[in-house]
């Protein structure tokens, strides 16, 4: 048994998923497949932003995918970061923000 | 980082400088303990082993090792201590076969092959056996090299010379990473001479391509997609046109193999390879419509099998014995380096395939 929660191998038996439900695993994968077309925005737009969500969402396999993801579509390394800082001031915006909740709490209570 | 290597694994005396090392590496491990399949098995899968030779259409002639770059991903492990240069006698046997081919398209490559002292007198001689598309493969940078380059784009197109020249990236940092220091600056300027004197131009027929290679561990993406990013940012950074881009897979040979084993991505890129295999592209390989002749006139199924030492199987070895009919419907001689031309879209030295 593996001694850690996350093995890198593992990302290659992401398609496995199917074995156990193969309906349900093969609609996840094609709309998934659907999802990162060439649509309304590019493919290394998409890439770009499933790279900043995989942060967000801290998922090290995604992390994995999207940087070689966007290192194949020709992305920089600057504009990776950007789009990271664009995930983090969210996520940190998102925590900040209930910041307000707090100060309407504490005005209702011992304003 | 790691800094670029200012020599050949050859003057190095690495170990992959011996080929049999490189199709050890690639034959055991992962593919021997069953992990991955070997491209024999793979393409047995689908009836398509043996990959016989079809109807020649290109043939590429290497002019010479020798280079003024030294690329961190060169298959021919090319560089400024390489001596292996084609003789004037070996390209006359050269000649002999081009006027009589039946080939469709010459593509002479290197090394950068217009260091070879015969260069000029090869290529006019060659442009009068009016072969339909004649290719050079200039790194652009020899262009800039020395005062004595200064009028290749004049001397490419008084002979009608489509120009093909590698580019990794429309940054500098990336393209200077793989390709040392100042290339990026030097690709920049040998390209707007080329527009100038009518390369790349939108209606022009002076044909100017750019092959890009990815720069690290990992494949290259749609090609159709890349080459409008690279058509933007040259345009808009430099005022650069050019005709087509090619994307081309790094295959696991030569310099690329050893910093994939010195980078630990060797098992993951080989997986890579494996899980991208799409057998529509098996069907095109360069390989079965090629001819690859080395520095000494010797015969080869494409570049890379050139680079590994892996000489065609036929009767015919030589430039000098040359027979088409004779080389055709030869097998193909193939490892698990193959894998690079069979993933996704596939790879050859035209671009995509599949």
């Amino acid at each position: 048994m593996s001694k850690t929660y996350y093995d890198p191998a593992d990302l290659r038996k992401f398609g496995k998923i199917t074995e156990w439900d193969e309906e349900l695993g093969n609609k996840f994968f094609d709309y998934y497949g659907k999802v990162f077309e060439e649509g309304a925005l590019t493919a290394r737009e998409k890439s770009l932003i499933a790279l900043a969500v995989a942060h967000t969402e801290q998922c090290p396999y995604c992390i994995d995918a999207y940087t070689k993801d966007s290192l194949q579509r020709g992305v920089t390394k600057e504009e990776m970061m950007e789009a990271i800082h664009v995930g983090a001031a969210i996520k940190g915006g998102a925590t900040l923000v209930h910041g307000v909740q707090m100060m309407n709490k504490v005005n209702k209570l011992d304003g | 980082m790691t800094k670029l290597k200012t020599q050949s694994l050859k003057k190095r005396a690495s170990e992959l400088a011996n080929t049999n090392r490189q199709l050890e590496i690639l034959s055991n491990g992962i593919f021997k303990n069953g992990e991955l399949p070997t491209f024999k098995d793979k393409i047995a899968e689908t009836n398509q082993f043996p990959l016989r030779a079809k109807k020649l259409e290109i043939l590429q002639i290497n002019v010479g090792y020798m280079c003024n770059q030294v690329c961190e991903h060169c298959h021919v492990d090319a560089g400024p201590d390489r001596q292996e240069i084609m003789t004037k006698e070996t390209m006359q046997q050269c000649l002999d076969v081009i006027k009589k081919t039946g080939a469709h398209t010459l593509d002479l490559t290197g090394g950068a092959p217009e260091m070879n002292p015969n260069f000029r007198w090869f290529v006019e001689e060659a442009s009068k056996a009016g072969i339909k598309d004649f290719i050079v493969r200039s790194n652009l940078t020899i262009i800039r090299a020395n005062r004595k380059y200064y009028d290749l784009p004049e001397f490419f197109k008084k002979h009608n010379v489509h120009v093909v020249s590698s580019m990794p990236h429309w940054t500098r940092g990336k393209t200077d990473k793989q390709r040392g220091d100042s290339v990026f600056d030097k690709s920049i300027k040998a390209l707007q001479e080329l527009n100038v004197v009518g390369y790349g131009m939108p209606d022009s027929s002076l044909r100017l391509d750019l092959v890009y290679n990815p720069s690290g561990a990992f494949l290259p993406s749609d090609q159709s997609s890349m080459e409008k990013d690279f058509k933007k940012a040259l345009m808009e950074d430099f005022g650069i046109q050019f005709h087509n881009l090619f994307a081309i897979t790094n295959l696991p040979i030569s310099r690329f193999l050893d910093y994939l084993i010195a980078s630990e991505n060797y098992e993951d890129y080989m997986y890579q390879l494996v899980e991208a295999y799409n057998p529509t592209a098996v069907a095109n390989v360069m390989c079965t419509n090629t001819l690859s002749v080395s520095w000494d006139g010797y015969l080869y199924d494409c570049d890379f099998n050139q680079m590994l030492a892996l000489p065609v199987n036929s009767k015919v070895k030589h430039i000098s014995e040359y027979n088409e009919e004779l080389l055709e419907g030869r097998n193909i001689v193939i490892s698990q380096h193959c894998y690079g031309c069979t993933a996704g879209a596939g790879s050859s030295c035209q671009g995509t395939v599949a």
